[in-house]
Parts: structure tokens; C-alpha cells; sequence
């Protein structure tokens, strides 16, 4: 007991070692991005101060172009604080909070994941059960399994015609594979004796689904799950980023164009954030389900 | 030839069993007859088949001959009417013990209300002396304590007939005493028909109101019927001050180390005989004198070389 807690005490510190040096890295790297660090601009041309007007710039030359750049860590902290304040503002198409864009990426990722579910348990259980049906669609599982989900896209756009249904389309396409395969995969691997015990006492093919192979293969099932719902959360920022509109993806896009690196740096890691706490979750269900032998 | 009426239960006919591509079938013309409330164990070597007539008779597996009668109609499937105790257990490690009874029970009666299903699974948990581990799941118990529930499982549901594949295969001596005295208990209290595999020769002296004696495979049979003429009411603890006890055992370890191999290939007789050891006027084997060997450590070496 100590000696796990002590290791959890060491890996702690080693973890926040690690990130104090990281950001001591970034600190260094950005110390010349400061304003203050900025040389004096040479006086301006004519000719140039007329190209600045042409390109938006401030054409007095008093202020630097130092907004470009890598973000400073402090303002990669005001960006923080704002954007968590207020997470749910809405401004119009093009400013709207992140816990907003997130809350639409959720959406969508659990609309399409559920619908591979609904479809993907049931088929995997019928190609689990019968050896027929493994070996007529194994081979359409093996052409359409290695697809990247976003080349779906323009196919779905164009059958479809519409592009928050595509987003979803190519969320379902990718979550269906890992769950179908896994759930056949643990259907097929009952154990033969546990199906014996249900023969011999006569229960009925609906009971024994749900009894017997249900339980028995929920880790595969749900391992399964959790690789979907990882690929699923890979694939939405990238969706949304073809689609447009809203969403997590979208968001970062949208700040990549306003040249607003500290926004998609914040995005980054919001998407990270989430993507572990999806996968937290999966990995409790999993332990819920687990039995051991 | 059994004296007293006895009811059959069970009629198995020129029972035969053939993989596909073998050249030999492993087991052929195995004909026996189980009647009511008796406890019948067969023996053999490894391969004779013995799980595969266990397993016929439970309806999991079809021979490739000979029929299988219960009460007189044919054995096709399996059914509730025949529990199966099953080898290495096999019970679904995600319920408890009281859930896997309860599985057992509800499959029998579906339309019993969640009460009566849980004083039956009471009464048969507490029958193999569980009650104290009833919510726990299998993991926690002991190979021992999982035997009594696929044990208790199996009585649960009342069946006209028990079959057990081995059941304390897997067990250490001291528990498989227990509990083969807590199946004696429960087999006489209950009066059920068993039909068990073994590989001990003191167990199936113990439980069994006849033994059968399997030849080697291929083409194996049943060679032999051995009745066990020891009083019904018999204790392990007693078991082996009966000069009886010994001729049987006798015959039993020489059927098996000396007899079995000769009639593999379908030499020996489809229509077994029945022998009483010690009693019978011409036995078969030279082993009506007492046996020197009354070590029975020495006698389990010799039945498993």
C-alpha cells in the first residue's frame, strides 16, 4: 500500500515537473515575441505605408506587428480565462463560445456513435453466432474497414445534401467498424460450456442473448466501444472542419483564419481534455462489466 | 440380472460414436440401462469415449448410431428433465451463486414470482452447506465450493436425472471426501437417478448401486457391468473395513490394468454382463482370495500407469 502510494506521490511530482519545464520551454522560446522586445520599425516609404493601408495594417509604424507569432504563456492565460468565463456566449456564426462549439461537437459525435451502435451490436452478434454470416460480409467489412471516415465525405454530401447529416454520417461510417468487429469477436468467443449449461436448461434464444453471451462478451463489446468512441472524437474536429458551421473543429479553423494561434492552442487542448474524459468514462463502463474467470 | 422390478429410466441402444475421417469409431454397440432412483458410474480409460455417451445422453452431442430412450421416448436434445453437472464446473462468473441457481430455477419455472424462485435456490444452496457464500461470486469461492454450486445447480431443478462428467476430477482428496459424503447424502435423501464419470475406483465404490466398465477405444464398450452388493447405507469412513469392499476394488483395478486393453476393437461383448465380485460362482478374474495389495495408494499408482 505505501509503496503505491509513494509511486503515485513520485510519478505526481515527475508529471509536474515535467510540465513546469515544458513551459519553461515555451516562456524561453516566446521571450522575444514580447512587444517591449520589438526593434524599433525604420521609417516608412511612401510607397509603403500606402501597402500597409492596402494590407489593414496600422500604417503609422508607431506598433510593431508583434500580435504575430507564437502566444507568450501570459497571453496564452488571459485567452484561457476569457474563453472559460464565459464558455457559452454566442455572437453570431463566428464567435460563439467553446463550451458551446464542444456541446455541438458532443452532439453530433453522440449521434452518430449511437446510431453505429444501434446497428453495429446487433449485426456483430448475428455475425458472432452464425459462421455463415461472419463469411459473407467478411469481406465488406475488410474493403470498407480501412476507408478513412473523411473520404466518405463528398459522397455523403452529395447523397445526403446536408452538411450537418454528412458530419454525422462520417461519425457513424467510423464508430461502426471497431464495435461491429469486437462484439462478433466476443460473441464468437462465449465460452462453449456456459452455452452447454443454457442448452441443458432449455432458455429460450432471446433469454440467452441477453443472459447468457450478452454479459458474457460485454468487455469485448465494450473495448470495442471505446476504440469507437476514440476514432470518433479524432474524426469530428476534423469533420467539422470540412462542414463548417459549429463545433469544436469548426472553432479551430475559424481562429487558424483569424490568425489567432492562442484560440487554437486553448481549442487543442479543450479537444484533448475531452477526449480523456470520454475515454475515463469508457474505461469505468468496461471495469463495471469486467468478470473475472 | 437385477431381482427385484426395477422401472427403467433410461434404455441406451447400439450407441456408437464416429469422427468424421477416423477410421476406427471410438465407441460402438454400447448398450445399458439406468433404472429409477439409481446411481450408476462408468469407468474407463482416457479416449474410451465416456464423455461422449455423457454428453448423448444429455442431448449435447448426437451419436452416429444407436438410439437413447428416456421414460421411452428418444433423447434428441437437450432438456430440463436431465441436469448436467459439468466438468470444469461452468458457472457464469458475472452472477452469484444465488444468481446462478436462480438462472437455473427461473429457466425451469418462468412463471414463478421472484419469491419462490429465491426460497428454492435457498433450500438447494443450503443442501450443498453454501448459505454463508450465496452473494458471493465464483472467483471468491474454492474449486471445491464451485462444484457444490454447479451441484446445487443441477439438483435445482429437480430433474428426473443427474449426469455428472467428472465431477471431482479437479478437486484435492480431502475435499472430494466431503463432498462425494455431501452427494451420498443428498442422492439418498432425494432418491435420483445419476449417472456419473469417474476415474476413482474407491469413488464409484462409494456412490455407485453398479459400476460400468468401459474397454479401451477405438471400438471400445461397455465390457462390463459390476454390481455393487454393499449394503446402500455405506460411509467412507467405513467403507474399507468391509472385506467386500476389497473384491470389488480388486476386480475393478484388474478389469483396468489388466483386461481393458485386451478388448479394445470392438472385442468385447456388446451385451455386457452383470457380475457380483466375491459372490458370483465362476468370477471372471483371479481375485477371490484377499488381495495382497490392501495399500490403495499402491492400487492408484497402478490404475494410472
Amino acid at each position: 500500500m505505501t509503496t503505491t502510494a509513494s509511486l503515485g506521490f513520485k510519478a505526481t511530482l515527475l508529471s509536474l515537473l515535467l510540465l513546469a519545464l515544458l513551459l519553461g520551454v515555451w516562456h524561453l522560446a516566446t521571450l522575444n515575441n514580447t512587444p517591449a522586445a520589438a526593434a524599433p520599425a525604420a521609417p516608412l516609404t511612401a510607397e509603403q505605408v500606402e501597402y500597409a493601408k492596402l494590407m489593414g495594417k496600422d500604417a503609422t509604424g508607431t506598433t510593431p506587428t508583434a500580435k504575430a507569432g507564437f502566444p507568450t504563456l501570459a497571453q496564452m492565460g488571459a485567452v484561457m480565462a476569457r474563453q472559460l468565463s464565459q464558455p457559452f456566449y454566442d455572437n453570431g456564426p463566428n464567435d460563439k463560445g467553446v463550451g458551446l462549439q464542444l456541446a455541438y461537437s458532443l452532439g453530433r459525435v453522440a449521434l452518430g456513435y449511437g446510431l453505429a451502435a444501434l446497428v453495429a451490436i446487433p449485426l456483430g452478434f448475428v455475425i458472432g453466432m452464425s459462421p455463415l454470416a461472419h463469411r459473407t460480409l467478411d469481406p465488406f467489412i475488410q474493403v470498407l474497414k480501412p476507408i478513412s471516415p473523411l473520404a466518405w465525405m463528398p459522397l455523403a454530401l452529395y447523397t445526403i445534401k446536408d452538411s450537418a447529416a454528412s458530419g454525422i454520417f462520417v461519425i457513424f461510417i467510423c464508430s461502426i467498424w471497431p464495435m461491429l468487429i469486437n462484439t462478433a469477436f466476443g460473441v464468437a468467443g462465449v465460452r462453449r460450456e456456459w452455452l452447454n449449461v443454457a442448452r441443458t436448461l432449455e432458455v429460450k434464444p432471446l433469454r440467452r442473448a441477453f443472459e447468457v453471451i450478452l454479459p458474457a462478451a460485454a468487455p469485448t463489446i465494450l473495448t470495442g466501444m471505446r476504440i469507437s468512441m476514440g476514432i470518433a472524437w479524432l474524426v469530428i474536429v476534423a469533420a467539422e472542419m470540412l462542414v463548417g458551421g459549429t463545433g469544436i473543429g469548426y472553432f479551430v479553423w475559424n481562429e487558424w483564419n483569424n490568425l489567432s494561434l492562442p484560440n487554437v492552442i486553448f481549442a487543442i487542448l479543450t479537444i484533448g481534455v475531452v477526449g480523456m474524459l470520454l475515454d475515463l468514462m469508457f474505461a469505468r463502463l468496461q471495469k463495471a462489466v469486467t468478470y473475472a474467470d | 440380472m437385477p431381482t427385484e422390478a426395477q422401472t427403467t429410466l433410461v434404455q441406451v441402444e447400439g450407441l456408437g460414436k464416429r469422427y468424421p475421417g477416423a477410421s476406427e469409431p471410438v465407441f460402438d454397440d454400447v448398450n445399458l440401462t439406468l433404472s429409477q432412483g439409481e446411481f450408476v458410474c462408468i469407468i474407463g480409460h482416457s479416449g474410451c469415449g465416456k464423455t461422449t455417451i455423457l454428453n448423448v445422453l444429455a442431448g449435447l452431442e448426437q451419436a452416429s448410431a444407436g438410439h437413447v430412450f428416456m421414460d421411452g421416448r428418444e433423447v434428441v436434445a437437450p432438456g430440463l428433465e436431465r441436469g448436467v453437472v459439468f466438468q470444469g464446473h461452468a458457472l457464469m462468473p458475472w452472477l452469484t451463486v444465488r444468481q446462478n441457481i436462480a438462472f437455473a430455477v427461473r429457466s425451469k419455472w418462468p412463471d414463478w414470482r421472484a419469491a419462490q424462485v429465491d426460497a428454492q435456490v435457498l433450500k438447494y444452496v443450503a443442501l450443498v452447506g453454501l448459505s454463508p457464500a450465496i452473494d458471493k461470486k465464483p472467483q471468491a469461492l474454492s474449486g471445491g465450493m464451485k462444484q457444490r454450486v454447479g451441484i446445487a445447480r443441477a439438483f435445482a431443478i429437480e430433474p428426473r436425472m443427474l449426469l455428472l462428467d467428472e465431477p471431482f476430477g479437479a478437486l484435492d482428496a480431502l475435499t472430494r471426501g466431503t463432498i462425494q459424503d455431501e452427494l451420498l447424502r443428498i442422492c439418498a435423501a432425494t432418491r435420483q437417478t445419476v449417472f456419473m464419470i469417474t476415474h476413482d475406483v474407491d469413488e464409484a465404490i462409494l456412490l455407485a448401486d453398479r459400476i460400468l466398465l468401459m474397454s479401451n477405444g477405438p471400438q471400445a464398450r461397455v465390457a462390463e457391468v459390476v454390481k455393487n452388493t454393499m449394503a446402500r447405507d455405506r460411509q467412507r469412513a467405513t467403507l474399507h473395513h468391509d472385506p467386500q469392499y476389497y473384491r470389488i476394488r480388486n476386480h475393478l483395478v484388474d478389469f483396468l490394468v489388466a483386461r481393458s486393453k485386451g478388448l479394445s476393437h470392438g472385442r468385447a461383448p456388446a451385451h455386457p454382463p452383470e457380475v457380483c465380485p466375491g459372490l458370483d460362482s465362476a468370477p471372471p478374474a483371479a481375485s477371490t482370495a484377499p488381495h495382497p495389495l490392501s495399500n490403495p495408494n499402491l492400487l492408484r499408482s497402478q490404475r494410472k500407469a
